[in-house]
């Protein structure tokens, strides 16, 4: 998966853990808890949706590589490189 | 008890919100209820498909937003729904109101079972593997959910519980408002009965494998208490919420009181999982009505619980011969004939559409009702048109579940 590809997974599960947010103007290097409303619930859902759609098993100590979209596509890039 | 003739321990009603499947509003649903009309309609549910239910339509969104409608679950939504409707409809100045002398307290039948058959299903699409069970699981399940989700979303800091009652839970939550108040623990107790039940597929089953499952080719006529054609329980979700307060805090803010719980009872059978008992029915009733200082004769409306199962309906028709047999003025009526069985809502959205006869001079049938089981007859049972009657002052509403919990309120017109 390309990394536009994978920003554009994020973005869709930011959609639906987010649905009120308006997400048009969402800047990738700054962290998304600083452009909305996202708690650690909301940041788990992030986790839980990429590990039901591409099986994927993010380790704990990994979650900081998820703080901006930025930094989630560089992460995930390598990670989802076959699928 | 507390001595409720004591002014300041007088409790009163001075809000109404609600969802029913033939109304989300106390207008609606009192339109409704004296038109005729059921909420009954056809749904599918899991794994069985086709059933018949009472559904609800209300606004979601109306004090929710829709990242709190996926945090939460059904239950709190219909919570949240109700608590708001109530606070707004009894005029309270919210952004005043001490919070932390706030209560709520809400009856429930089942909780947990909606999110847990969720999950279940969701892991069997990934091989039954458990990594993929949400997060969200705990808080939506956790037994205080309804109550927290209201606390949550309106701000309250007092206590809050669910309190789980079986079928009488309607009833409980309102007279553990009662109790609280008179405790004085709360200075405003948001209380009543939710439910979510139609959206577990177990419901639905375990009722058809104990053969209590209506069905009928019109799903308007599917739920038929006291009725000869009667099969079963039509499942229904719903909330009946109430402000309730001190007849002295009510008064001083000027509120407008629907009505006062003069008499409140509850009992356990002790009999049985399931059958009920019409001897424990009956004693629960004597209670309540001696807490209130009332005769039965003094009893205007007897709201009854009849979920159109057999022996059910037999049972209470038992205990209401016994208690009211000689009470010609007294009208029985049936609020399931319309809306099915909301479970932990039942007892609130059946006492709630009531309260109205106290000013409307009416009182709302019981449908479908086209040949009276003899064993269930009683010549005081409104069948399927309104009655008129003037001077309406009392209200006895009776709610019942498994496991042998009887619930019994008593609820009088406001007088000073």
């Amino acid at each position: 998966m390309a990394p536009a590809e994978i920003r554009q997974v994020i973005l869709d599960i930011l959609k639906k853990i987010a649905p009120d947010e308006d997400l048009s103007s969402l800047d990738d290097s700054v962290p998304f808890r600083e452009q909305m409303e996202l708690d650690s619930m909301d940041f788990l859902d992030i986790v839980m949706e990429l590990r039901k759609a591409y099986r994927v098993q993010i380790p704990e100590e990994d979650y900081h590589h998820l703080g901006t979209m930025e930094s989630t596509v560089a992460y995930l890039t390598p990670v989802l490189k076959d699928v | 008890m507390t001595n409720g003739n004591d002014y300041s321990q007088r409790i009163v009603i001075t809000g109404i919100g609600l969802t029913s499947p033939n109304g989300n509003n106390l207008a609606e649903f009192r339109e409704n209820l004296l038109a005729g009309r059921s909420g009954v309609r056809p749904y599918k549910t899991r794994y069985i498909g086709d059933v018949l239910a009472g559904v609800c339509d209300f606004d979601t969104l109306k004090y929710q937003k829709r990242k709190e409608l996926r945090r939460g679950t059904r239950v709190g939504s219909i919570s949240v729904y109700c608590a708001n409707e109530a606070v707004n409809d009894a005029g309270i100045d919210w952004e005043k109101t001490d919070k932390d002398r706030v209560g709520v307290y809400l009856g429930i039948t089942e909780h947990g079972n909606v999110e847990t058959e969720n999950e279940v299903y969701e892991i069997s699409q990934f091989d039954y593997d458990t990594t993929v069970w949400t997060h969200h699981h705990n808080p939506r399940t956790v037994a205080n959910n309804p109550a927290g989700e209201v606390t949550i979303n309106m701000g309250i800091t007092g206590p809050h519980l669910t309190l789980g009652a079986a079928c009488a839970a309607g009833n409980a939550g309102l007279i553990q408002a009662v109790q609280m108040l008179r405790l004085n623990e709360v200075d405003l107790a948001i209380a009543g009965g939710v439910s979510e039940s139609i959206h577990t597929f177990g419901i639905f089953a375990a009722f058809h494998s104990q053969g209590a499952l209506a069905v009928h080719e019109d799903p308007t006529k599917a739920s038929r208490p006291f009725d000869t054609a009667r099969n079963g329980i039509v499942v229904a979700e719903g909330g009946g919420i109430c402000t309730v307060e001190r007849l002295p805090d009510a008064l001083k803010r000027g509120a407008k009181i629907y009505g006062e719980i003069i008499g409140y009872a509850m009992n356990s059978d002790a009999t049985d999982f399931v059958l009920p008992d019409s001897a424990r029915q009956e004693q629960c009733i004597r209670l309540a009505l001696k807490r209130a200082n009332l005769n039965p004769q003094d009893i205007d409306i007897v709201s009854s619980h009849a979920t159109a199962t057999e022996q059910g309906d037999i049972e209470e028709t038992k205990a209401l011969r016994n208690v009211f047999g000689q009470c010609s003025d007294t009208c029985i009526n049936n609020t399931k004939s319309f809306i099915g069985h909301a479970m932990g809502a039942a007892g609130a959205l059946e006492l709630l559409g009531n309260i109205p006869s106290f000013e409307d001079d009416a009182i709302h049938a019981t449908i479908n009702l086209d040949e009276i089981d003899p064993r269930c007859a009683m010549d005081q049972i409104v069948a399927n048109h309104p009655k008129s009657k003037t001077g309406i002052k009392t209200i006895l509403n009776n709610s019942f579940g498994m496991l042998g919990i009887n619930s019994v309120v008593i609820v009088k017109k406001y007088e000073e």
